[in-house]
């Protein structure tokens, strides 16, 4: 190649900038083997994509549950102490109160799978079997009254014909619900006549109540 | 020469570490974590005496081969509040807003949390993982990730529930724990686009999923718009490497988008057509309503601001005459074009002077400076960002939302500033 057509080569791929958009144009990376991604693609959506091959019982599940989960989450997903409760509190979410567990308040099943595989037992993820985590599924669909029969088996074949009782629960963003500034011009001056005051804090280290109940205060 | 072995002095000096203690604590304000403290001066180090630091050489090049702040500022830490959460790993920590300046959070005092305790990885045997709906599923090294064109960029990260506990009324003493789920700080990194485009997007991408590689595998669902606008991947904050709770070795930066959602440690991202409907976006960080129905992907951060001081931590200590009030202010949506003060509890308001780089989606910092009469003051501040958007009440908020909401309370915050320069979080009529 003379040196004009390889200055006007290079002048080619340096105009092609960062802007355009095929495929593999740094040329960075090397191809994720299928053994490579079966490894670590573990999620699980609404629709059952991501589902492994497996099937549990709610009688296999309890005998997962309380070897592996009662310890922090109680015999019957009602929360041992602090840790999270995952089944109950059914007409709560009006309440001052709400108990926001599997049962009361998630709007997928697909979810209780997905999260708990990769994240639960809480200090050992990612080290159940499909059939255990099916089971352990079932069982806790039981404790919260979605299946009522203690011979019910879940597998990767039934799995999206359970439907969530709070899975109308949800609803989009509707923010900005508040004026904007477009609407009503902030006052500036004699904008009040008196002021008192309504609330004041609690001093912090004072634990609020002592059950351990914040009186809602959750920050996950 | 160090501390220990200078010559005695023949002036009798008062300890240095002497609280201030009286006077200020008023109400159990004492009590609070990171009450600021002063000391009393030591004659021997005031004019006409000649202090030591001026008389005797300093410790050499080598004493700190990465420097620490002084020793002065050991108070400046970031705090937990132990009763928040069932266990440390999965927890919070918060940053000291009330003794920084500037728009800028130091590396070392950012707020953590982490749904599984800060994952130790080498950046050796890091990989980042891209598959799902692209033409071809791909696998990164870290020094993959350097060869990109890199943006350097400074945007705010605010945790969803940052002021949650504050939805019932005013709870904690200090802008810390109140508004310290927030920090700022320059990423430099590579746009998450870059990175998309190598692999490929099918034209059916409509979401992506990031997913950590610590134990809580954090995953959340983002719109392909927005991980096609403005994401990035870094693996430096302010110049240097992620620290360890903030990611290392790279991380996902969301910007103007609630904190959950710049996932750690990142370890995959898989490109889909639809939302996983993640724990995270499901059962955590959505925002139930009075009316018990729940908002989900209430993804952005709106304008919200703080006075950091004067504030509970960060009472007045000179007395009357001259006074400092400044604060912070950021939006999700933008820029902040505007913050007013009050010193009234909302009688009168005033234009505060915002100082320093005016950024998108970047924290603000502003100053009001006022002749403090001693009397008691209720402050209170508004912010302003150029979508029209001005931060609610904290009243106007739970008309709309309730009470049971945790997430995204951006309403305007009150301190009760007493006679005595201490401070109390309040709210007012
Ligand atoms: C050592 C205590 C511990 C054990 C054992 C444990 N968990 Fe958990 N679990 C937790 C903690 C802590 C969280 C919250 C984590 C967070 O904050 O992200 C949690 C969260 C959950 C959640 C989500 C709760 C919600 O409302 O979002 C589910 C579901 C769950 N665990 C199921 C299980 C199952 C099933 C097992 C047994 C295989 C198990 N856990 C074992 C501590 C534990």
């Amino acid at each position: 190649m003379s040196r004009f057509l390889k200055v006007l080569t290079l002048a080619a791929v340096v105009s092609l900038g960062v802007g355009a958009a095929e495929a593999g144009k740094f040329g960075l990376g090397r191809e994720a083997t299928p053994e490579e991604i079966a490894g670590w693609d573990i999620d699980v959506r609404p629709d059952g994509q991501g589902l492994p091959e497996g099937r549990g019982t709610v009688a296999e599940g309890e005998v997962v549950f309380a070897e592996q989960c009662a310890i922090c989450h109680g015999d019957f997903a009602e929360g041992a102490g602090r840790w999270p409760v995952l089944a109950g509190g059914w007409d709560t979410l009006k309440s001052q109160n709400p108990v926001k567990t599997i049962g009361s308040y998630w709007p997928y099943l697909s979810t209780v799978y997905d999260y708990i595989y990769r994240a639960m037992p809480f200090g050992n993820a990612q080290s159940l079997t499909p059939d255990q985590t099916y089971a352990i599924v079932a069982y806790l669909l039981y404790m919260n009254d979605v299946v009522t029969d203690e011979e019910f088996e879940l597998s990767k074949e039934n799995f999206t014909s359970i439907r969530m009782p709070n899975e109308d629960g949800f609803i989009d963003d509707g923010r900005p619900d508040t004026p904007l500034v477009s609407e009503v011009q902030p006052c500036m001056t004699d904008c009040k006549e008196e002021v008192k005051i309504t609330k004041r804090a609690r001093i912090i280290d004072v634990t609020p109540e002592e059950d351990g109940e914040t009186a809602g205060i959750n920050v996950d | 020469m160090s501390k220990s072995d200078r010559p005695e002095k023949g002036i009798a000096s008062p300890s240095r570490r002497n609280l201030l203690k009286a006077g200020l604590a008023a109400g159990g304000l004492a009590a609070t974590a990171g009450f600021a403290r002063a000391a009393e001066p030591d004659p021997y180090n005031l004019p006409p005496n000649v202090a030591d630091w001026s008389r005797y050489l300093g410790v050499g090049v080598d004493n700190a081969p990465y420097g620490m702040p002084s020793e002065h500022e050991s108070e400046v830490v970031r705090r937990s509040v132990e009763w928040l959460t069932a266990s440390r790993e999965s927890s919070i920590n918060f940053t000291p807003l009330h003794d920084l300046d500037g728009i800028i959070t130091p590396n070392g005092l950012c707020f953590e949390r982490h749904h599984g305790g800060v994952a130790e990885m080498n950046p050796t045997d890091y990989r980042l993982m891209i598959n799902g709906l692209v033409d071809k599923p791909l696998i990164f090294t870290l020094e993959d990730l350097k060869r990109f064109p890199r943006e350097n960029r400074i945007y705010f990260l605010e945790c969803a529930a940052n002021s949650g506990m504050e939805w019932r009324g005013a709870q904690l003493n200090g802008c810390q724990f109140t508004h310290g789920m927030v920090h700022c700080v320059m990423y430099t990194g590579v746009p998450l686009k870059y990175i998309l485009e190598e692999a490929g997007l099918k034209t059916n991408a409509k979401w992506i999923m990031p997913e950590g590689g610590d134990a809580a595998g954090m995953n959340r669902s983002v719109p392909i718009e927005k991980a096609l606008d403005d994401c990035m991947v870094a693996f430096k904050m302010n110049g240097e490497a992620l620290r360890p709770e903030q990611g290392y070795p790279a991380r996902l930066v969301v910007p103007g988008w609630e904190g959950n959602m710049w996932v750690k440690w990142l370890r995959r991202i898989e490109v889909g057509d639809q939302p996983w409907h993640a724990r995270e976006e499901t059962s955590k960080y959505t925002d139930l309503l009075a009316n018990g129905k729940a908002r989900r992907f209430t993804w952005v951060m709106d304008a919200k601001s703080v006075i950091t001081n004067p504030s509970p931590q960060a009472p007045i200590t000179h007395g009357k005459g001259q006074t400092v009030l400044t604060g912070l202010a950021w939006s999700g949506n933008g820029r902040i074009t505007r913050v007013d003060v009050t010193l009234d509890g909302g009688k009168n308001w005033h234009q505060a002077r915002i100082d320093g780089p005016s950024l998108p989606k970047a924290l603000h910092r502003f100053y009001f400076e006022f002749d403090w009469d001693g009397s008691d003051l209720l402050l209170q501040s508004r912010a302003y960002d150029e979508t029209g958007y001005v931060q609610p009440t904290k009243d106007e908020l739970r008309a709309v939302r309730g009470e049971n909401s945790i997430y995204h309370n951006n309403g305007i915050q009150t301190w009760h500033v007493m006679a005595n320069g201490g401070v109390e979080n309040v709210e007012i009529s």
